[in-house]
């Protein structure tokens, strides 16, 4: 009874409070590039040859079920084998095959034909996010997902893009060949955005090549593809076509954004602003393994709450926040975050949830660390 | 055991019965008590991939996390995943091969009776294990059925191990249920049974047992190379040692599409008995099905990497990969025209099992269709890993693989037990399974195309009214199964006999022996003509 009112009151639930963003969307979309139309084309070509093959096999099927059953008084007819008629039902579909290779076959060799493309950008899979590399523009930055904890946890009502929106879309010129390269750094993930009909693995070692040319300005979203761990599922996708003369514009601000950062890491930071910062840093950098109190999900995500790292010597800690540790899920931040960024989160992490060292990081010594770190690495390189 | 040797000659071996208590399973090395405990244990594991399937759809019965952590539910979709296909679907095609191919053939029982025994007694102990790792710290395997490298080495939680010792011992087992079968249909066939004149089911369960023995050592290498991955410092899967994730997926598929045909060919098998009895009439093409489950098992072999379109593979081999993928359609539907050509014009009557079978041939083949759709490679890229792969595999997997042995079950069992099936039962529970069943996978064609992700515990709202539909036809067929368990049960205890050729239309040297079937079969090998 507890289940049949459950299902009741979420079927009601759902008609009424989801109905504004309901689709009962049935098939694909036809996209805004040129390949994905020519992908939606042979989605239905494909599609309708099997409906027409289902009308004929299902319909003798069904004819004999209605007319040739005993209790109408059908009697058995006796007849097996007939070589035309096999020949005829190997050929025909032979036939049908070989005239749907032939548009596939095209389509597929224009979607590797990535030449001449006017902008690279390197598309990089992290556990759970994405990181988008605008070669030759001195352009990088993380995309990470932006839904509340809350919205996933039901405490509060679902925005219209639940799941799909993130802190930095991927900012692309419309009518403009652009290369996309893809790997990972750490699992496979896999890059899809439907309107392009572009979906591409991101594998670690590995970069494979995609491309697209977008029509039409406007906000594509789509999804991780590839089972990549627990968030697996809370990594989108959010492409922003804008025309080219925009584009161009959007890429001297967030240059001038970049600037501004690295003064905002000259000057001198009180412990409360560090905390303040440090606390958004670490719900949309560190959370998801961490947890949002601290108490981690052991022993894949260990906690932070009383850690000996986190109340030890702060050289250590910050030296795992910035390199990460090895073979396992923590991963370096030293390229994700910006130094006042880290120094607040690692401020954060030392004097959150009953950790109370009373020590400030400040961005000027992650700055020093980073270039420290960098010769270092360097160095061990050769 | 030794003096079981012993006390083999004499007149009376052949009147002797099963032993009694917990030994006579244990110690059996009779054909039918071993397909007995093939069958129960692969209901078993079919209840317990259904309870775990059933947690799937209750959180993805509203958008937002409700019931488990997606750390927890990956783990769900992985034990669901290898309990249905390693412990449900396989055994049970095993059990149906140990019970009917001696049977069918006019053999007294499998050619290697003791190793029978021990290819059944090992899986217990390997599903124990995989079971046992869901309290494990760190909890179960979590990286899906097809475990790809490097989230199943490196960032693989401890259990693995277990997993990678746990599938060893299926491997294993699966090796030995396949040599006993190819030794017991090529040495062990009554006399004028010619390979031509083996039942369908004989044939199919030939070609599966190949394929078998074929790949099931490739799984056992790749699991392997996992063990050195994790254990032993090599880097066949890992890139920052020199390794290659996507040699990993190479090394899986070449395993795991034979593993696909291996789950579908003895239902092609069970459904060609089912048909021609029930339509009173002959297999319209006996050779060419046998040419064409020959050739899908063939073509097996060359199509693996169609599940890999999207890893970045040259455009050569995406070429070559979807043409050999698209071929496959032709001997399948050969297959399927066979079926509807021996119900054409015949004398049709609609008992349970005739009902599943029919249910097969109609949903295999939508199954079939978004198969064809699947393999052409521009448009993949479009499906791959969405939901529309999920409702692909589960209408071959559920209402192909799973209907075909249910309906070998209504089939066989008045054969085994002496006793009537409860028919109104039995017909309910296949109108149950079939709705169900079809709410369940058929939205989640439509959930793919929109650009739903398959194994995300949480999705966006446009998702949200056919996860809800899928998820309630979910329940309708999980708990419709208990009408199977109840007639099965039913079946064992009625006191309505049937006559040894139980069904009208069934011919074949099964339905010549008394109904039940007794102990001991065949012993004086029957003739052919």
């Amino acid at each position: 009874m507890g289940t049949i009112r459950t299902i009741i009151f979420g079927l009601s639930l759902a008609l009424s409070s989801h109905s504004a963003h309901a689709e009962w969307a049935l098939n694909l979309s036809p996209g805004v590039t040129e390949v994905s139309r020519s992908v939606y084309d042979l989605h239905m070509t494909i599609f309708w040859i099997c409906v027409a093959i289902g009308v004929v096999v299902f319909g003798v099927m069904f004819w004999s079920i209605f007319h040739h059953r005993k209790s109408r008084g059908a009697e058995a007819h006796h007849f097996h084998e007939h070589t035309l008629v096999e020949v005829a039902w190997t050929i025909v579909p032979l036939g049908i095959l070989i005239a749907m290779a032939v548009p596939a076959t095209a389509t597929l060799v224009k979607m590797y034909d990535s030449s001449e493309a006017d902008l690279d950008v390197q598309i990089t899979g992290y556990q759970w996010k994405w990181r988008y590399t605008y070669l030759d523009q001195d352009l990088d930055f993380f995309s990470n997902l932006t839904t509340p904890q809350e919205q996933i946890g039901n405490q509060q009502a679902k925005g219209e893009h639940y799941l799909l929106e993130v802190d930095r879309h991927l900012v692309l010129p419309t009518d403009t060949k652009i290369r996309l390269l893809l790997t990972a750094n750490d699992v496979i993930h896999s890059w899809w955005v439907p309107a392009l009909a572009v979906k591409k693995d991101a594998v670690p070692g590995f970069i494979n090549e995609a491309w697209t040319r977008i029509d039409e300005p406007g906000i594509y979203r789509g999804q991780c593809a590839e089972l990549c761990g627990k968030d697996h599922g809370f990594m989108p996708i959010v492409v922003e076509a804008v025309p080219p003369e925009q584009f161009q514009q959007w890429l001297a601000e967030v240059k001038a954004e970049k600037l501004a950062e690295a003064a905002a890491a000259e000057k001198s930071w009180t412990l409360d602003e560090l905390m303040t910062q440090g606390e958004q840093v670490y719900l949309r950098a560190c959370a998801a393994c961490h947890q949002p109190t601290g108490t981690g999900v052991p022993p894949a995500f260990p906690a932070l709450k009383g850690s000996p790292i986190a109340l030890g010597d702060v050289g250590t800690h910050i030296d795992i926040v910035l390199n990460g540790r090895p073979a396992t899920a923590m991963q370096a931040f030293r390229d994700q975050l910006s130094a006042s960024e880290l120094a607040a989160v690692i401020t954060y992490e030392r004097n959150a949830w009953g950790n109370s060292t009373g020590e400030a990081v400040s961005p000027s010594q992650i700055a020093e660390m980073l270039a420290g770190n960098a010769d270092t690495v360097g160095e061990g390189a050769q | 055991m030794s003096t079981l040797d012993t006390a083999a000659p004499g007149a009376h071996e052949e009147h002797h019965g099963p032993a009694t208590g917990i030994g006579r399973w244990l110690f059996t090395t009779n054909h039918k008590d071993i397909g007995t405990l093939y069958l129960w244990f692969s209901l078993l594991m079919f209840l317990i991939g259904g309870v775990m399937a059933l947690l799937i759809r209750s959180e993805l019965f509203q958008p937002g996390l409700q019931l488990v952590e997606p750390g927890f539910f990956n783990q769900l979709t992985t034990m669901h995943g290898l309990i249905m296909v390693f412990g449900a679907v396989m055994p049970a095609f095993v059990g149906l091969a140990n019970w009917m191919v001696p049977l069918m053939i006019g053999a007294p029982d499998m050619a290697l009776p003791r190793m029978n025994n021990w290819s059944f007694w090992i899986l217990p102990f390997a599903f124990a294990i995989l079971v046992s790792t869901l309290f494990m710290d760190g909890g179960a395997p979590n990286f899906g059925w097809t475990f790809y490298a490097p989230l199943s080495t490196t960032y693989a939680p401890p259990s693995v191990t277990y997993f990678i010792f746990a599938i060893h011992i299926m491997g294993a087992s699966s090796i030995m249920g396949a040599i006993n079968i190819i030794a017991t249909i090529l040495n062990l066939r009554a006399p004028g049974m010619t390979m031509m004149k083996l039942p369908l089911f004989v044939w199919t369960w030939l070609i599966t047992a190949f394929l078998l023995i074929a790949v099931m050592p490739v799984l056992a290498g790749v699991v392997t190379m996992m063990l050195m991955d994790i254990h032993f410092g090599t880097s066949f899967f890992n890139a920052a040692g020199g390794g290659d994730p996507v040699l990993f997926q190479h090394v899986f598929w070449f395993f795991g599409h034979p593993e696909v045909y291996i789950m579908i060919l003895p239902a092609f098998g069970i459904v060609s008995q089912i048909i021609p009895t029930f339509s009173r009439k002959k297999l319209f093409g006996y050779a060419s099905m046998v040419y064409a489950t020959a050739s899908i098992a063939i073509l097996s072999f060359l199509v693996w990497a169609h599940h890999m379109f999207t890893v970045g593979l040259p455009l050569v081999g995406e070429l070559f990969f979807m043409f050999a993928t698209m071929l496959i359609a032709v001997p399948t539907g050969v297959k399927v025209f066979n079926w509807v050509a021996t119900m054409y014009r015949g004398s049709l009557t609609f008992e349970t099992p005739m009902l599943f079978a029919i249910a097969f041939v109609v949903l295999f083949t939508i199954g079939g269709f978004s198969g064809l759709m699947l393999a052409i490679a521009p448009v993949d890229f479009q499906y791959h890993d969405t939901y529309f792969v999920v409702a692909h595999f589960h209408y071959v997997l559920v209402p192909g693989a799973i209907f075909s042995i249910m309906a070998g079950v209504y089939y066989w069992l008045p054969k085994w037990t002496g006793h009537a099936l409860n028919e109104s039962m039995g017909k309910f529970h296949f109108w149950c399974s079939f709705i169900g069943v079809n709410i369940t996978f058929f939205p989640m064609h439509f959930l793919g195309l929109a650009g739903m992700p398959r194994r995300i515990p949480d999705y966006a709202l446009q998702f949200a009214d056919f996860n809800m539909v899928a998820t309630v036809g979910a329940f309708i067929f999980g708990f419709s199964q208990l009408l199977f368990v109840w007639n099965v049960i039913h079946c064992i205890r009625s006191r309505e006999t049937v006559s040894a050729q139980v069904w009208e239309g069934a011919h074949g040297l099964e339905w010549e022996v008394p109904s039940p079937a007794p102990y001991h079969t065949h012993t004086t090998p029957p003739r052919v003509e």
